[in-house]
């Protein structure tokens, strides 16, 4: 059975322009979502606070439930439908933590019994102080800046096979970003700091490649983190698991079409480079498709069945998924066109 | 062919071992070994960061310095000499009278040469002087608390009872507390978080209470509250008491701490044993102070202060109160493993119930059974016989995840299985380039051989580099990550290198296998 025939050609290049522009006003969404929410909506693993998750026997009114939470001083909490509707689950949700020793937990359910006259049952209790929120927030960070960085010199070593070229790139990002902290610069502004001067160097030194893949990696992510934000979705260190993950996977689909173009540039070096491009991604088109939905499958099925607490999770996975199935094709490939445009200049 | 035997005996020794390591979590009875880890979101349970105050074990020996001193002010007869722990950790000391400025500088120079002279002035004929501990001093103090405080958690917990705790050290000040499976968390918590500093304190009868109340404490006194919860009527009452501030005698001198229960109330105490040391001090006080009530503090609250009647030998003593059975036994236990030597206080506390691990595992497991199954179906329908390779190679890869999970004795979370569901969709991933590589080669009209060997050859690279970016955002997760994240970032590593294996190694051990002994002239792809 094939979906995709080997005779295949779509001119993927040849909407490079649509697709620039559909990819820069996602991102513009993103980063305008965030602006608009004033960043990302932190959990409370980064931001402090508490989180109790009761279930019911029985439906109780999200009302019953702030007025008992009101008599034992809880009245500010957010209070949250939380998983089906018949499982009668609810999120609480206050700011700051609340100190939740001495019979913290034993008073809530008492008032939430009295008031909802139903037994409640307390099954999850999260809280965070503000300091180790902090320390979460910057660990988190920190992940994100370090795996940018490996990936950075891996795949600026591996595509280019220029692993001196790489050795440079990764002392020069080092040495920049030694630079920022000395300023002590916040962490988000350090990462931002190290992608600039990243695509500089890649930029610089034509690793073309390399530059594919950390544009197409940013895209991703903004993309992912921006419709997080619009959907108004929590961001909790299983999110950034996810992120990390989408980071890895997105560079998997594309390093295989950029396998594919080096392998076709060898074969086909007569033909323009649009058309070697052309003809790479629709021979890997299969692959791209059926891997993509092969680990979409079984994505939808923990985001359907998972439960609530994975149910994030598995949303952060399908849209990183499915981005990075999109820019592999029309984000990475293009990219390495754009040294044309500085080749022909040249050669005036 | 020789190339085929050892990938079959790599293959078989592989299969067994991850055989025998992921028995004895499915059939324990069969194999008792090493199971896979549940972590806590999944067996439910408690996690607990907890901050020891370390600031508080320093300003605690600062206070027993000066009560040290105060003491020896009082064997050497040198009066008009106050000396008090001023801003925390600072002992201050102004000396009235001329002759006993000298003496008293002898004295700190004797006994007390660890204390950093921090200023000293004369003035209006009163020397003051102010004394600190020095940094290394301070740095020692908070190092032993938190250890003492680890310590003490640890016994406390052993003593509670709790199946395959964790407790350790985390960076400085910070004690990580993982107690799986533990359903009355509030109970353990308050077990944990217990200062639980006994002292014997004397009851000042000679001053009234009423005036001190008001504001009027008399120098070396203090109020202290009993605080008692009817346990029909729910009401709390405070009963305040005016003490002596000098503690006689504390928990430290304790060797043992026993619930009885009081035939005539039919109410817990708690019987105490003091060591000799302690037994000898007890006797002198109670020697000493006949008629005067004699009142039990814990941790600022007084539980009673019965009267002395006559000297009590044989250090033992009785704590009353009205306590219920279990708040009897937790105090005997904090009583037992001593006292924290800092306050300590929650950071982070994360606890799952019981019911809600077992949902999960249950949603977890669910969600793994239909994601598998659908993209087992859909490979043997688009690839066939090749799918069905794909499929077994699968399987495989599955059973090596868990294998490596108890091999590693790693710990399995909601993530880690999330992980597990992505590896299913990701293990394909490598079969897919594989199998569209052949189909290709075959298109161009090559031998199922060739084409066989042309599409491994060619797909290896390319699936080792996709697999390696992966890796590295695993590693790196792995590196920063806590509690579930980490079982993700293990179970996805695992993961990438199973299916690094089973598409490899395994499915292209089958497909030679089908090629050469079975002498299949078509590839089913």
């Amino acid at each position: 059975m094939q979906f995709i025939k080997p005779d295949i050609n779509i001119n993927f290049i040849g909407k490079r322009t649509l697709a620039f522009i559909f990819s820069i006003v996602m991102v513009l969404i993103s980063i305008g979502s965030l602006v608009l929410h004033g960043g990302p909506n932190l959990g409370i693993d980064f931001q402090g606070g508490t989180l109790i998750q009761v279930k019911f026997p029985a439906p109780v009114t999200i009302k019953d439930i702030k007025t008992g939470l009101n008599s034992v001083g809880l009245g500010q909490s957010s209070v949250q439908q939380f998983g089906e509707l018949h499982d009668n689950e609810y999120l609480i949700r206050t700011d700051g933590s609340v100190m939740t020793t001495e019979g913290f937990s034993i008073d809530v359910q008492k008032a939430l019994d009295a008031e909802t006259g139903s037994q409640a049952e307390i099954r999850r209790v999260e809280m965070v102080g503000p300091q180790v929120g902090q320390d979460l927030r910057e660990k988190a960070l920190f992940a994100m800046f370090y795996a940018l960085l490996f990936i950075t010199i891996y795949i600026s070593g591996r595509f280019e096979f220029k692993w001196l070229l790489s050795g440079v790139v990764a002392v020069a990002l080092i040495g920049a970003v030694y630079l920022f902290t000395l300023f002590h610069v916040s962490i988000p502004f350090l990462i931002v700091a190290a992608l600039i001067v990243t695509i500089i160097l890649f930029w610089f030194l034509e690793l073309k490649y390399a530059m594919g893949a950390i544009v197409a990696l940013i895209h991703d992510v903004t993309i992912t983190v921006g419709l997080f934000s619009i959907f108004d979705k929590e961001f909790t260190l299983a999110i950034i698991a996810a992120l990390l993950t989408i980071i890895g996977y997105s560079l998997n689909d594309t390093i295989i079409v950029f396998d594919r173009i080096r392998e076709n540039l060898r074969k086909y070096h007569k033909n323009p480079l649009e058309v070697v491009l052309n003809r790479s991604i629709n021979e890997t088109l299969s692959r791209t498709i059926l891997t993509s939905a092969t680990t979409l499958i079984v994505v939808v099925a923990l985001f359907v069945l998972g439960g609530g607490i994975i149910h994030d999770f598995a949303f952060a996975l399908i849209v990183g998924i499915a981005v990075g199935t999109y820019s592999s094709i029309f984000v990475a490939s293009p990219i390495l066109l754009a040294w044309q445009g500085k080749q022909i200049k040249k050669n005036r | 062919m020789k190339n085929i035997s050892w990938k079959l005996f790599l293959v078989i020794a592989v299969v067994i071992a991850a055989i025998v390591y992921i028995i004895p979590t499915l059939k324990p009875e069969i194999w008792p070994h090493k199971k896979i880890n549940l972590g806590l979101d999944l067996q439910g349970g408690m996690h607990l960061v907890l901050e020891v105050d370390t600031e508080k074990a320093v300003e605690s020996t600062a206070e027993r310095i000066s009560q040290e001193i105060r003491e020896q002010l009082r064997q050497q007869h040198l009066r008009n000499v106050s000396v008090t722990r001023i801003e925390g950790s600072r002992i201050s000391a102004q000396v009235k009278t001329d002759e006993n400025v000298d003496k008293f500088k002898e004295l700190l120079d004797d006994d007390f040469r660890d204390l950093r002279k921090i200023s000293e002035k004369t003035a209006d004929g009163t020397y003051s002087i102010v004394l600190g501990m020095t940094d290394a001093d301070r740095d020692h103090i908070k190092k032993l608390a938190v250890d003492q405080a680890l310590e003490t958690i640890r016994n406390r917990i052993d003593q509670f009872g709790v199946a395959e705790p964790d407790i350790r050290r985390q960076g400085d000040n910070r004690i990580l507390i993982q107690l799986p499976g533990i359903k009355d968390t509030q109970r353990a918590k308050d077990l944990i978080g217990k200062t639980a500093l006994l002292e014997f304190k004397l009851v000042d009868d000679t001053a009234s209470v009423d005036a001190a109340l008001k504001g009027d404490v008399p120098p070396g006194r203090e109020i202290l509250y009993r605080v008692e919860e009817n346990p029909e009527t729910k009401r709390v009452t405070k009963t305040p008491f005016l003490l002596k501030k000098r503690t006689l005698l504390d928990g430290s001198y304790l060797t043992d701490a026993r619930v009885q229960i009081d035939s005539q109330f039919n109410e817990p105490y708690v019987t105490i044993d003091f060591d000799k040391k302690g037994a000898r001090i007890f006797e002198r006080i109670t020697a000493d102070n006949v008629n005067s009530r004699l009142a039990i503090v814990l941790d600022n609250n007084v539980y009673s202060a019965p009267v002395i009647q006559e000297k009590i030998a044989g250090g033992k003593a009785r704590i009353t109160g009205r306590f219920t059975t279990e708040e009897a036994r937790d105090l005997a236990i904090v009583l037992r493993a001593g006292a924290l030597p800092a306050p300590v206080n929650v950071l982070e506390e994360r606890t799952v119930g019981p019911s809600l691990g077992s949902d999960s595992i249950r949603k977890g497991l669910l969600s793994m059974l239909i994601g598998g199954l659908l993209v087992v179906g859909f490979m043997i329908i688009y690839y066939k016989m090749a799918g069905l390779i794909a499929d077994l190679a699968l399987a495989l890869n599955i059973v090596l995840i868990g294998a490596g999970l108890a091999s590693f004795q790693a710990t399995l979370t909601l993530p880690g299985i999330a992980g597990i569901i992505l590896t299913i969709g990701m293990a394909v991933d490598a079969n897919v380039i594989i199998f569209e590589r052949i189909r290709e080669e075959l298109t161009l009209g090559r031998t199922p051989r060739a084409a066989l060997d042309a599409g491994y050859d060619r797909a290896t690279l390319t699936i080792l580099d996709a697999n390696v970016t992966t890796l590295i955002a695993a590693v790196v997760l792995f590196q920063f990550g806590t509690g579930p994240v980490k079982g993700f970032a293990v179970t996805l590593s695992l993961g990438v290198i199973a299916s690094l294996f089973t598409s490899l190694i395994l499915s292209r051990l089958i497909f030679d296998y089908l090629l050469m002994y079975r002498q299949t002239k078509t590839l089913s792809i």
